[in-house]
């Protein structure tokens, strides 16, 4: 993971708590909040903005060592830590219903589809000193200024908007089913658009890859490991086992932690493994 | 003061729930698969039916060295039994076993998703054990741990949000207060489907492919030895209750019965999550380990499809006799 990228995820992760913030106040504007600050001021915090203040700076910190841990699979577990994180701060904003989709969508798919995508690839114990990016001051420039874009929009649109804590729970799945499904429904419908866009893309990608060993007879841009057992499968007609049953000869591109540091030289996600079912 | 003492209460009952019924079914599963497959210890030790048994593993597990490995990554291998058996107590919490808020840990508005996601969460125990044993085995069982996850949880989802449809509500009680006995037919394809899935999100045989212990030595656990080892072991049966449990909430009414509709309720739930337990225990010792891509193509060519089927169906039910 090169830190641009992690970057992109602190800023990603901000972005999910100014955008879910923004659509829940909205939501609960019109019903139990209080618009009046005059009740309310920074000076004696409740308990719970205390809690709250708390683990937003336990979810920062775990972002930012995320981004800066030079240990790959670390990074992973701390995310789980921020994405967790903010899921409380989604709790104390009585926005429950958000609460649980953040921790069954992001800890418990993203999260564990991350760590999927490391152990298949590359995921060393101990430190990988080439987990780093020239980019790295590009990246904390977008990071920054992508948050700070954030926090001014939303400081500024909500800035005297106060949620009634004693009310009604006011994220309440019913609140948020209807605020989504009658004001929202555009936005809505326009991300699934999105996500299917997604998904045929992956279609389009895997059938790629699998077309690709298929026809190689000239195995010019495929990796070593593809390429020895395409000439494998070539060379033994007779061997009647389907290519998805090849899983022995696919196995040691498959970087263990036990080889430490060492770098077989072939990132395994380029050793185009046609049948990912069969080599598990 | 008066709400404290109660909310402690809870907790303490709960807690205590935790840490009996999966022993429960720990000793039951001795004994069932003593008497299904001819096993003796679990027959004799201690002298009367075999009781003793699972005092001796608990002491047996207890005097095990507690070893981890020198290329292991320590702290997260020492830690992942725990976020392995942590989220199944938290899901404990929000299991209606009786009609009535006093029956339940702590009610829940989003029931359903607080407990298919705080279940997932689970999985990340076995995933950083696998990692983090600096095994080739244990990171095959992890890979395999967290492809099976991947697979399930869609169609487990799925199953729930066809009852959620039924009942109008994501709420646990709210569901088992509106179901009706009409529903199990109705929805026990999405019953099935749930069960499946859930056994296979557990690594149960016949799915257990992550834990293989002949082909993969335990996948994720082959590093792990005495109370952490027991750990896991504890997190899969409170997976079963757990799992029973949720099953039992959902598809089978819970605390609904032919009688004994007052004050009895929580009788027909435990006896409707011991009976899965039940079938759970008889799958292991009747049913054959899947092969791994036959693992796969279950879910996502006949779950799925089953799971979406059964939500449909509900739709059309719900649109024509609302």
């Amino acid at each position: 993971m090169s830190l641009t990228a992690a970057a992109a995820t602190v800023a990603h992760t901000a972005t999910t708590a100014a955008g879910a913030t923004v659509a829940h106040t909205a939501t609960t504007a019109a019903g139990a909040t209080t618009t009046a600050a005059d009740a309310h001021g920074f000076l004696s915090p409740t308990g719970v903005e205390i809690a709250f203040l708390l683990v937003g700076l336990v979810t920062l910190g775990a972002a930012i060592v995320t981004v800066t841990t030079r240990q790959l699979v670390h990074a992973a577990l701390w995310l789980v830590v921020a994405l967790g994180g903010l899921a409380v701060e989604y709790l104390l904003l009585t926005a429950e219903f958000i609460a649980w989709v953040q921790v069954l969508i992001y800890v418990g798919s993203v999260v564990v589809l991350l760590l999927f995508g490391l152990m298949l690839t590359r995921a060393p114990i101990g430190r990988s000193p080439d987990a780093d990016s020239g980019n790295r001051w590009a990246a904390l420039t977008v990071a920054i200024a992508s948050a700070a874009a954030l926090v001014w929009v939303v400081v500024d649109a909500f800035r005297t908007t106060w949620i009634d804590l004693d009310g009604a729970a006011a994220g309440s799945t019913e609140v948020t089913g209807k605020a989504l499904f009658q004001n929202w429904v555009l936005p809505f419908e326009a991300l699934s658009v999105l996500l299917l866009a997604a998904l045929v893309g992956a279609i389009v990608l895997s059938r790629k890859a699998k077309a690709t060993p298929a026809t190689a007879s000239t195995p010019s841009g495929l990796s070593v490991s593809a390429a020895r057992s395409a000439k494998a499968a070539n060379t033994t007609p007779a061997n009647e086992t389907p290519a998805t049953e090849t899983a022995p000869n696919e196995m040691p591109a498959t970087e263990t932690p036990d080889s430490g540091t060492a770098d077989n030289g072939t990132p395994a996600g380029a050793t185009a493994d046609p049948d990912k079912g069969g080599a598990l | 003061m008066n709400d404290a003492l109660d909310v402690a209460l809870r907790l303490l009952v709960v807690f205590v729930v935790f840490l009996t019924f999966p022993l429960i079914i720990g000793q039951t599963e001795h004994k069932v698969m003593a008497h299904m497959q001819g096993r003796l210890g679990p027959m004799y030790a201690g002298g009367f039916h075999g009781w003793a048994q699972l005092v001796a593993d608990g002491v047996k597990f207890a005097q095990k060295e507690d070893i981890v490995p020198a290329g292991a990554d320590r702290r997260i291998f020492q830690l992942a039994p725990a976020v392995a058996l942590l989220p199944y107590l938290l899901v404990l919490l929000a299991i209606p076993i009786g009609p009535g808020e006093s029956a339940v840990g702590e009610v829940i508005d989003a029931g359903i998703f607080f407990v298919l996601a705080v279940m997932g969460v689970g999985v990340l125990g076995s995933l950083m054990a696998g990692w983090a044993s600096a095994n080739k085995f244990s990171l095959l069982g992890g890979l395999r741990t967290a492809a099976q996850l991947l697979a399930y949880e869609l169609p487990m989802l799925l199953a729930a949000a066809s009852v959620a449809m039924a009942a109008g509500t994501v709420s646990l009680p709210g569901i088992v207060d509106a179901f009706e006995w009409w529903w199990l037919p109705w929805q026990i394809v999405g019953a099935i489907v749930f069960f499946v899935a859930g056994l296979a999100e557990l690594q149960r045989p016949p799915f257990d492919m992550p834990v293989a212990d002949s082909e993969i030595i335990f996948g994720a656990y082959t590093e792990y030895t005495g109370l952490r080892f027991a750990l896991f072991l504890l997190a899969e049966y409170a997976g079963i209750v757990v799992l029973c449990g949720l099953t039992t909430v959902l598809f089978l009414g819970g605390w609904h019965g032919p009688w004994g509709a007052d004050g009895l309720g929580w009788v027909w739930t435990l006896l409707k999550t011991a009976i899965l337990a039940f079938v759970v225990i008889w799958l292991r010792v009747t049913y054959p380990r899947l092969r791994e891509d036959q693992l796969q193509k279950l879910s996502w060519t006949l779950l799925v499809p089953l799971a979406l089927a059964q939500i449909a169906l509900t739709g059309v039910v719900k649109v024509v006799n609302p």
